[in-house]
């Protein structure tokens, strides 16, 4: 299926684009269930719609807007994302959506906004991941100021031109490409800008496995295998993992005379 | 020349040889066992293994291995603690299987790996999880080649049976490397090794050299 010609922007991959089919039945998304499968066929437990997002913390104006109002204050972008997933697999990812540093400057972080918070979704009601302790509910994710207002950090709405699938995350849900997909929290309600770290799903979950920062780093093994190399979805053989998954020219700067060894 | 046998036609005429009751059992168990790695490769040619089939390949050799290990291991505790001896005749096609199994998942392994040995030599010496597979596949061995009646006969039967002990560590291995491997949800490796824990409890409670007729007698 030949994707709508466009020239590629300057933050696009020009790698081929992982087939929608496998993109939006391969997930990690725990609320929906551990199996890879289990987002895809359980999808129907997300209502997205009514859907708010509330803004808070150490900003100016706070807010707590409609996904459809929210959706309207930007125009809509395309980005071809890398998304490496910390078990070792990867794909290309048509993302829709707009970068988050818009957003956060439209509800203006104070003087003491160092880092940004993000809750996804929490209805164990409906969710049946969440009917069990596999993880603390809400899933919670967070970046450092900086991290959150690179250009590459960005908030999709959609996937290969159409809204996100539950299984993909929707409504709304964060593309962090140089960072292992966890980090990329899916299914929004809640961001907040804080003055201290915030505790993160994993890094509580496991601190020894998986760190705040979460960098794609081929240097630094999980304790458990290594991340040396990946499999892109569509592909037999394992390809090598490069340094920040391949946006090392963009966002080493960020972390400048940081071990990420010890920051993981 | 003709390949005639050599004695002659009985004079009667021949009964069919009383077959062994139960003839049927091992070369059933073997199919049985065959059928899943049937269905993966018709599965993997077919395109049915999902956006990752290797990792998905990979999952079903490396949990068939442990579940046939386990399956191998239920058979001395099935036969003392009911008296059937059937269990013990298919132990050890069960044993094989596990073995063959095993074997595919690390060959699977070894293809994502591209095959290139110091990649897999980093990998076994470095991760702990991959130590314990490689290690629970690599007991397994002597216990495939020593399988055949005549091993039993030449190593003698109480040091065959010693050798053969070594199966426990490697379920246990096998065990410990299915609860690494996952990464969170530790339901399936928790229920392998609960299972595994019961079958070498089995052993105790029912120890060997108690047929059924001596319990038989000594519940009287």
């Amino acid at each position: 299926l030949a994707r709508p010609a466009r020239p590629l922007g300057p933050y696009d991959t020009s790698e081929p684009v992982t087939p929608y089919a496998q993109a939006t039945t391969y997930n990690n998304f725990y609320e929906l269930g551990v199996s890879k499968d289990d987002p895809a066929r359980n999808a129907s437990a997300l209502r997205v719609r009514p859907w708010t997002v509330e803004i808070d913390g150490e900003v100016q104006k706070p807010v707590t807007v409609d996904i459809d109002q929210l959706q309207s204050w930007f125009p809509l972008e395309d980005r071809i994302y890398r998304m490496r997933c910390v078990e070792g697999w990867s794909m290309v990812m048509p993302w829709l959506g707009f970068p988050l540093a818009a957003l956060l400057r439209r509800v203006q972080p104070t003087g003491e906004a160092r880092f940004v918070k993000f809750t996804a979704v929490n209805d164990p009601q409906d969710l049946p991941g969440q009917q069990e302790a596999i993880l603390d509910w809400p899933y919670v994710e967070g970046l450092r100021l900086d991290e959150a207002m690179h250009p590459l950090t960005f908030m999709a709405m959609g996937l290969d031109g159409k809204v996100l699938l539950p299984q993909s995350g929707a409504p709304l849900r964060l593309a962090v490409p140089w960072k292992y997909g966890f980090k990329s929290i899916k299914s929004i309600v809640r961001i907040t800008l804080t003055a201290s770290q915030p505790e993160t799903t994993w890094s509580r979950a496991a601190p020894d496995e998986y760190g705040f920062y979460a960098n794609v780093n081929p240097a630094v093994p999980h304790p458990r295998w290594s991340q040396a190399t990946e499999r892109r979805i569509g592909e037999l053989r394992r390809r090598d993992t490069l340094p920040f998954n391949g946006y090392a020219e963009q966002v080493a700067g960020l972390y400048r005379g940081m071990d990420l060894r010890r920051f993981y | 020349m003709t390949s005639s046998p050599v004695s002659p036609e009985p004079a009667t005429p021949r009964r069919p040889a009383p077959r062994a009751p139960l003839g049927w059992l091992v070369p059933a168990v073997t199919v049985g066992g065959l059928l899943p790695a049937a269905v993966l490769v018709l599965d993997a040619l077919g395109g049915a293994l999902g956006a990752n089939p290797v990792q998905r390949a990979l999952n079903q050799t490396g949990q068939l291995a442990l579940t046939v290990l386990l399956l191998s291991l239920a058979c001395t505790p099935l036969r003392r603690l009911t008296g059937w001896t059937w269990p013990a005749r298919i132990r050890k096609a069960l044993g094989l299987l596990a073995f063959f199994y095993a074997l595919l998942h690390f060959g699977i392994y070894l293809f994502d790996h591209g095959f290139v040995p110091s990649l897999v030599l980093a990998d076994v010496l470095e991760r702990p999880f991959i130590t314990a597979g490689f290690t629970a596949l690599l007991l397994l061995l002597p216990l495939a080649l020593t399988s055949t009646p005549q091993s039993v006969r030449r190593l003698g039967f109480a040091r065959w049976t010693r050798l053969h002990q070594l199966v426990y560590a490697s379920a246990c291995l096998g065990a410990l490397h299915y609860w690494w491997g996952v990464k969170k949800d530790h339901t399936s490796p928790l229920v392998a090794a609960l299972l595994l824990a019961a079958l070498l409890a089995a052993r105790t409670l029912w120890p060997a050299g108690r047929s059924r007729a001596g319990r038989r007698a000594a519940s009287r």
